[in-house]
């Protein structure tokens, strides 16, 4: 193996271009072997090097008083008061989804819990974000169902709740849908890990299954477009096993408690190589490692294979020398292999050997801190404004609104999210305070006063025809939804589904996301603390709709302010915050009913946003707020329907009266930002109408919850009509009809 | 004609219900067992008077299309009059 | 004061959960009992939480069986102790034989998370003297809950009051509608012939708290106290 002559064919194979080799050349005064340059084609690859969103990443705002733990790190980690801290992150697996829907996404699922767990946190809380191509497509179901019986089958086995997320549909996420997952974690504030390999002659153990020939070439395969060889890949997948993990989490918790741990990595993408070589330089030591003793499922592995290889539930663990026995009898209580594998050195070299061969030796820093920086050609598309020539006023109004409302709550885009979540154990832990469904999922967290709030939030289609503004809108309504739950935003993590980097295109459209995040997350003091980039999402040179997602986290400081969208009594007045403006470029109601794929997007004015936010809060902590929903896709129809769905009551539906001053279609369908219902007491709309203006934010009374009847007027003439029981059943099943 | 379908994960895949099962056996004494795969088997019965060529094809055809992920999974078959 | 042991498998997810609910919620002296000792330390009722001992390999339930502590509680069971086995506990005590059946995977085929109603067939139990609800509102959180025995089996369970707890509407009603997994005559929950053990497929110990959405399941724990402070006076 040694002997395998490097030529320009196998350094094309590895993903390095001809400069990126030169350099490699450079580093190491000489040509490297064949498993040197692997080690080098996994950390200089796209997924590992970020070499292409480095210098966009450096945008966004990562800092803040309470931040602990910024991008960098496993996971991101925040202060959360009572000397407790939030460990989090989103991350993306959408290639090994699309190949193999299940085994893709559960091994997804594990990858980012080993994130959290290794920073010395108790993962608590799952969420994911997917999206996948339309569902009148017999292949798109088939993935859609492979995926989330992955997450549950993966998530319910380590018993973390899996609390919420989103799930949206668009064509351009047929063949390469994207599955993130995000999760978070409680870790006490003076005790967070990291991965670092420090104190010479300390020794590296390693501990979990044993390595195959699982997924080598996995982070380089995740960093290249599909075509149709990609079947011939598929060998690459791995199998993941969530009881494996449940030990090493269990274990991994259990050892940190001895206080021997100096530095512990989980071994994801690119094994055993980035682990090692990670954990080196971010101690600024050397790691020296012998391949004989790790332990192999499958005989006669090269060092190649073994230092690239992706076998799941795996960790690397710096342990404070003569402690060894200690942290390995643990591992040996949860039945776990653990054994010494090296140690760090002061050279500053990963060092590899096998029994007494050496078989690469590299310095670390070189692999995770030189791998050449693109500064990618960017251009600004130039059909990019015609996406948008659609004057709405030359809409015609369909015929009869009350049916096109009853299309649009039984698609796949708004329907009931039930199918998916009642797969996903979401109360395991018995911290779910509001179930799957509202605007945020929250959680208590047992002996603090203090609760918390997470959600998802990305719209694809927005930042196709207007990135920057998609990238706000992520931010802001996110935000909202933390506000809508009770809770102030405090952190927050992305991830980044693009295309191909190497088209100008894409790459302008992922700087002005970037734009657009990071003036949303100054607006809000949220600081991104990690998270992922996923680029390459394209297949057969079509790529998916530009897709950040953004994962929110926030505080609610009391019990008491916990809210949700449901409404909560009959004859409760609702009262819309902020204003109709009648929006209707990128909506749903125009893909929806007339099948047109045209922006404008609505527009956002953050400082507006704020205020809204700012009032809600307000009104919220003055219990004044029965409960609140964010107005988002599908408009104020939509969102009425789902307060009502979402209630204790089977039969709560509602009697509205809107103003004329708009088309009735624009009224009830209209996408403007911005914009939250609440229904409360009618007693207290004084006092809410107070503070609306306190706050500069338009309101107005709409009309009020009422039992067994659904009823929606603009002007004088009644559009929406219909029995709610009727409504909500079929708004909870329209979803699962096209698994059956 | 009856068919048996053998589905088993492909020797390089980590088999992990097989390797549980191989340690508690172990702990139950068994310590003599080396691996464990574990597989599904399926029995397919085919109409009178088929060929027996031609249910071979078929389960060929529907043990790599259908009862077998070619992902992670291979498939053996046999079939007995 | 009675004292709980909560058994932690490999695997075991819910243990904390039941922990926190006997300690926290119920003020039990609560113990873990981990699954490679054999003593039981001296507790009066012992839970089999829920999760996926051993990741469900082999069959659900199976490979915990195996384990030495389940000897012992096989032992506490025979001498009349208390043992309440949730969900994957259910399935340990019947593949340890404690209970008779067997558990199915869900007829949907699918993992099932929800609140579901179950209506309690007898509250002269040492597990349900203490509910004053026909009806209890608790979750369930499984893939295999499908129960299933032959025949014969079924109408001894019948004859005998084994049948403690069948997925009804809110208002007590059992049809086939309300049952959410295909259980053989709606069957959420069973006793051995004698009664003092209990295995049922929802959590109660996830529906014991108001700010969870339901304090239901503490009937079921407030009834074993009931029951052993009777029995310690005695």
């Amino acid at each position: 193996m040694k002997d395998i002559k490097i030529t320009k064919e196998i350094i094309e194979q590895h993903g390095l271009s001809e400069d990126e080799y030169k350099r490699i050349v450079e580093i190491l005064g000489r040509e490297p072997n064949i498993t040197e340059l692997g080690i080098y084609s996994v950390m200089w690859s796209e997924h590992c090097s970020y070499k292409s969103s480095k210098i966009y990443l450096k945008k966004l705002p990562t800092e803040g008083k309470q931040v602990i733990q910024g991008p960098g790190e496993n996971a991101g980690v925040v202060d959360i008061g009572f000397n407790k801290a939030v460990v989090f992150k989103i991350e993306s697996h959408n290639h090994p989804s699309f190949i193999e829907p299940y085994q893709g996404a559960a091994t997804g699922v594990g990858g980012i819990v080993r994130d959290i767990f290794t920073m010395g946190a108790r993962p608590i809380a799952l969420m994911n974000s997917l999206r996948f191509g339309l569902l009148s497509d017999k292949d798109n179901v088939r993935i859609m169902e492979g995926v989330v019986s992955g997450i549950a089958g993966y998530g319910n086995c380590l018993g973390i709740p899996d609390v919420g997320g989103e799930v949206f549909f668009d064509s351009s996420y047929s063949k390469n849908p994207l599955v993130n997952a995000f999760c978070l974690g409680i870790a006490d504030k003076e005790n967070i890990f990291y991965g670092k390999a420090s104190g010479v002659g300390n020794p590296i153990i390693y501990v979990g299954s044993k390595t195959g020939k699982d997924g080598i070439h996995g982070a380089t395969m995740a960093s290249s477009e599909f075509d149709e060889k990609s079947e011939e890949k598929r060998p690459n997948v791995q199998v993941g096993d969530p009881f494996m993990e449940k030990l090493l989490l269990e274990a991994c918790l259990e050892a940190f408690k001895t206080g021997y741990i100096i530095g512990i990595q989980d071994m994801g993408a690119a094994g055993l190589t980035c682990s090692s070589c990670e954990m080196g330089s971010r101690g600024n030591t050397g790691v020296m490692i012998d391949l004989d003793k790790v332990p192999l499922r499958e005989e006669g592995m090269t060092p190649y294979e073994i230092m690239l290889s992706e076998s799941q539930e795996r960790m690397l663990l710096t342990v404070l020398k003569g402690k060894e026995k200690e942290i390995i009898d643990i591992f040996k209580k949860w039945d776990l292999e653990a054994c010494v594998i090296g140690e760090v050195t002061d050279d500053g070299n990963l060092t590899v050997m096998m029994g007494s061969d050496l078989v690469a030796k590299i310095p670390n820093k070189s692999l995770t801190d030189d791998c050449p920086i693109y500064e990618r050609p960017l251009k600004k598309p130039e059909n990019i404004e015609k996406l948008s020539d659609f004057n709405q006023d030359e809409l015609p109004i369909p015929g009869d609104l009350n049916v096109v409302f009853f299309d649009m709550i039984t698609s796949p885009l708004h329907a009931s999210r039930r199918w998916v979540y009642e797969q996903y154990d979401h109360m395991v832990r018995t911290n779910t305070v509001v179930l799957p469904g509202s605007d945020a999922a929250v959680l208590r967290v047992k002996e603090l006063p203090i609760l918390l709030s997470m959600s998802l939030d990305g719209n694809g289609k927005y930042c196709y025809f207007n990135p920057k503004v998609g990238g706000k809108i992520a931010v802001a309504e996110s935000c909202r939804n933390i506000v809508c739950s009770g809770g102030k935003p405090i952190a927050a993590t992305n991830c980044l589904n693009f295309g191909s980097p190497e088209n100008p295109d894409v790459m302008w459209y992922f700087s002005e996301v970037i734009d657009g995040i990071k003036e949303g997350c100054e607006m809000f003091g949220t600081p991104i603390t990690g998270g992922n980039v996923s680029f390459y999402n394209e297949t057969m040179g079509k790529g998916i709709l530009p897709t950040p997602v953004i994962g929110m986290v926030g505080v609610i400081k009391d019990i008491a302010f916990v809210t949700t969208s449901g409404f909560k009594d009959f004859g409760d007045m609702i009262v819309l915050l902020g204003k109709n403006k009648g929006h209707i470029g990128a909506s749903d109601y125009l893909e929806l009913v007339f099948g047109i794929k045209k922006g404008p997007v609505p527009e956002i004015d953050l400082k507006e946003e704020f205020n809204l936010q700012g009032g809600l809060y307000e009104m919220i902590t003055e219990g004044l707020i029965k409960s609140a929903h964010d107005i988002s896709e599908g408009g104020l129809a939509v969102a009425l329907a789902e307060s009502c769905f979402t209630s204790f009551f089977e039969d709560m539906g509602v009697y509205i009266e809107l103003p004329d001053d708009l088309r009735e279609d624009f009224t009830l369908f209209g996408e403007d930002q911005s914009r939250v219902i609440i229904s409360i007491d009618k007693d207290d709309f004084e006092k809410v109408k107070h503070i609306a203006e306190k706050w500069n934010i338009p309101q107005m009374s709409l009309g009020f919850t009422a039992k067994g009847k659904f009823e929606v007027k603009v002007g004088n003439h009644l559009f929406l009509y219909n029995d709610p029981r009727f409504l909500r059943n079929i708004w909870e099943s329209a979803l699962s009809e096209y698994f059956k | 004609m009856i068919a048996k379908v053998y589905v088993n994960f492909k020797k390089t895949i980590l088999d992990p219900q097989g390797r549980t099962i191989r340690k508690t056996l172990e702990s139950l004494g068994y310590k003599d067992v080396l691996e464990v795969r574990q597989g599904k088997v399926f029995t397919l019965k085919f109409k009178d008077n088929l060929p027996k060529e031609k249910v071979e094809e078929m389960v060929k055809k529907l043990g790599k299309d259908v009862l077998s992920n070619p992902v992670i999974e291979d498939f053996e078959y046999e079939v007995v009059e | 004061m009675i004292k709980c042991g909560v058994v932690v498998f490999p695997g075991s997810n819910c243990d904390h959960d039941a922990y926190h609910v006997s300690k926290h919620v119920m003020d039990f002296e609560t113990v873990f009992l981990w699954h490679k000792d054999e003593d039981l330390k001296g507790c009066d009722f012992i839970i089999i939480p829920g999760g996926f001992s051993y990741g469900d390999y082999l069959r659900c339930g199976a490979i915990a069986s195996f384990s030495p502590i389940m000897k012992s509680i096989k032992k506490f069971a025979n001498d009349g102790g208390l043992v309440l086995g949730i969900c994957n506990g259910f399935q340990i005590l019947l593949e340890s034989g404690l209970l008779t059946g067997s558990l199915l995977r869900n007829k949907n085929l699918k993992f099932i998370c929800k609140f579901v109603d179950i209506r309690v067939e007898n509250t002269d139990t040492p597990f349900t003297n203490s509910c004053t609800k026909k009806v209890l509102r608790i979750p369930i959180a499984h893939h295999d809950g499908c129960y299933f025995i032959d025949k014969d089996g079924l109408r001894k369970l019948e004859e005998n009051g084994q049948v403690l707890f069948r997925y009804s509407s809110s208002r007590g009603e059992v049809d086939r509608e309300f049952n959410p997994n295909g259980s053989l005559n709606n069957i959420a929950g069973i006793t051995n012939k004698e009664g003092n053990v209990l295995g049922m497929m929802p959590h109660p110990e996830r529906a014991s708290e108001t700010v969870l959405g339901s304090f239901d399941g503490k009937m079921i724990f407030k009834s074993v106290l009931n029951f052993l402070e009777k029995k310690i006076k005695e």
